[in-house]
């Protein structure tokens, strides 16, 4: 029983808190105060070697303990997941300040007892949806527990899907009238011509193509936007995905006449992140790169260690970005250049999909261009936890 | 905060920062709303803001009758007086956010008038988000007094202004295709400007915020990066 540090000086006795919380935290603790009294007795007893915090810890869902004037007694590691650290002693009410929250706690504070439960969400920094619930810890400890039930994955499933079809029925639309078109002169005027014929299949081929491209990064999108809230805690060897990625593109580059330098430091550069979607931001950048800068003739390819973590540069020497477009390439469907995207199979969503990641990721892109002189996009990913 | 042999000093000051807490997130929700009042052409959810707004006012002129009274009551000091000053001034701020919110909550029935491309609505949209995560930041960083992160929302603040300056250029081109867009687009200038705004309110929160918890203030302003008064359009 070394753990007494963290029991916020309530006072009470170690057992009572332990078995008052987990009584109040018991599915359907709705029930009697006589029953709760009962249950914390027994539960304090067959646990008493565990700590609550400890206990409260291990739940996956956010729970906040606070006391009758409002200071913060226990943060678990959920709620500080989600909310970032709490300051123990400080206002509950200076955390969550949305008007909803407000309310809730202000009722629960002002003696109200059976307080329903609310929603609440934030849309800052990512989407989330929580149902919140403030129920009192035990008859007399004065302390109350705020839990949190995450309902973020449904109301993104509802999003994602309205979404994707405001988005998908407006970019799908170009293509689909085209096919269209083609197959009305297919069946009218060019019925007969089968060299008109094949080059319209070409098109149409080729329209279909695009749509299949524009589907797969709206649903790679959406699903990332799904899991946005999850920070990746693998460790990842940024030189080896990176070298990785060069590699596969070389093909590529070399039909573009593209050449891909590398300057990577001998040793493996770790930061925490997920492989396969590192590899997919880079596959954008490096990709982007060796497109839109095919004038440049090469691209070079950068890690470096950094005081913060680890940077890598996608530099090309291209016609660049121009200076108004780039706070904004990373909006979905905004294109610098229409004509070019269309022509390089872009469907506007690449930079989007690398926002995404990186922002799961906790890493930033900075983007810096001089128009005829190319442009580098640069990735800051903080150090490995 | 430290405490004080008088209890109810130590109360005064808690209800001046739960007060200013409330007005927070009263703010950001406004602007929240009223950013997706205009996004979806929602007059029903416009009409909330502009409503609530009175909220906002009220909170504010409470925060100033309770802050000069504990002046002349306790007289504070250092940390105590900081808070005190610097919840005048927090709130000051807030309730000019929420006037932003509700000028953008007023253009909507107006903006919606003529059907809008949706790439326009989508850098309004984003504007929005660079804001109020400017706000949610410094409000966190009130709550929790830690001001590690105060520089960086000074340095976000261009971030917003390069974005409104580039919405600036691409709402004029618009206007240039066709003059049937004028209407519309001015009035969404007005709501960008506003976004804008609101990011500079947050900025001034957080050099209040340096100012309460350590006494100083932050080096002088940076430079404006807002070019948009430098921005013609070519040809015309």
């Amino acid at each position: 029983m070394a753990d007494m540090d963290n029991s916020g000086g309530t006072g009470d006795g170690r057992q009572g808190w332990l078995g008052r919380l987990l009584a109040a935290l018991a599915p359907g603790a709705n029930g009697g105060m006589s029953a709760d009294r009962r249950a914390a007795d027994d539960q304090a007893t067959s646990f008493g070697h565990i700590s609550a915090i400890d206990l409260a810890d291990v739940v996956p869902d956010p729970i906040v303990v606070f006391d009758r004037s409002g200071a913060v007694v226990h943060a678990n590691q959920a709620a500080i997941a989600a909310f970032g650290a709490f300051r123990l002693g400080s206002s509950v009410q200076l955390k969550f300040r949305a008007p909803e929250m407000q309310a809730l706690l202000g009722a629960v504070l002002g003696g109200e007892a059976g307080v329903a439960p609310i929603d609440y969400s934030e849309r800052v920094p990512v989407d989330r949806l929580y149902r919140v619930a403030i129920r009192p810890v035990g008859t007399a400890s004065g302390l109350f527990a705020m839990t949190f039930r995450d309902h973020s994955e449904a109301r993104r499933i509802d999003r994602m899907r309205a979404d994707f079809i405001a988005n998908a029925s407006h970019e799908l639309r170009t293509p689909l009238a085209a096919i269209a078109g083609f197959i009305e002169t297919l069946r009218g005027p060019a019925k007969n011509d089968a060299k008109a014929r094949e080059r319209f299949l070409g098109i149409m081929e080729e329209q279909t193509g695009r749509m299949a491209r524009l589907i797969d990064d709206l649903l790679s999108l959406s699903r990332l936007e799904m899991k946005s809230h999850h920070n990746p805690s693998d460790r990842v060897d940024l030189a080896a995905v990176v070298g990785g990625v060069a590699d596969t593109l070389t093909h590529l580059a070399g039909e573009l006449g593209v050449a891909i330098e590398r300057d990577f430091p001998g040793h493996p550069v770790f930061v925490a992140g997920e492989r396969d979607e590192l590899i997919q931001v880079f596959v954008n950048l490096l990709e982007n790169a060796c497109k839109y800068g095919q004038s440049g003739k090469r691209v070079i390819v950068s890690v470096e260690e950094t005081t913060e973590g680890a940077d890598v540069t996608v530099r090309d020497f291209g016609p660049g970005i121009p200076k108004d477009d780039i706070p904004r390439i990373t909006e979905r469907f905004y294109r610098v250049d229409i004509e070019a995207s269309r022509a390089q199979k872009g469907t506007g969503l690449g930079l989007s999909i690398v926002k995404h990641i990186l922002n799961r990721h906790g890493a930033r892109l900075t983007v810096h261009s001089e128009p005829g002189k190319g442009a580098s996009f640069v990735v800051h990913f903080p150090a490995a936890g | 905060m430290p405490s004080h042999t008088l209890q109810a000093y130590d109360e005064e000051l808690k209800f001046l920062a739960t007060r200013i807490a409330q007005m927070g997130g009263h703010a950001e929700r406004m602007v929240e709303e009223a950013v997706a009042a205009l996004v979806n052409s929602n007059d029903a959810l416009a009409q909330t803001v502009i409503r609530n707004d009175r909220v906002l006012d009220e909170a504010e002129r409470e925060i100033d009758d309770k802050a000069v009274l504990i002046i002349a009551r306790r007289q504070p000091m250092a940390i105590d007086l900081r808070e005190i000053i610097g919840a005048i001034r927090i709130s000051a701020d807030l309730e000019r956010v929420g006037d932003l919110g509700k000028n953008i909550a007023k253009r909507v029935a107006a903006a919606g008038q003529t059907q809008q491309p949706a790439k326009l609505f989508r850098g309004i949209e984003a504007l929005a988000e660079l804001a109020l995560t400017q706000l949610k930041d410094v409000l966190d960083a009130y709550g929790s007094r830690a001001i590690d992160r105060i520089a960086a929302v000074r340095d976000r603040d261009e971030e917003i202004d390069a974005k409104y300056t580039s919405l600036f250029r691409e709402l004029l081109t618009y206007m240039m295709e066709d003059p049937r867009n004028i209407t519309a687009c001015t009035h969404l200038l007005f709501c960008a400007k506003n976004i804008e705004r609101i990011g500079d309110h947050a900025t001034n929160i957080a050099e209040t915020v340096h100012y309460i918890v350590t006494g100083s203030q932050l080096p002088a302003e940076r430079p404006k990066e807002d070019e948009s008064h430098t921005v013609v359009v070519a040809g015309g």
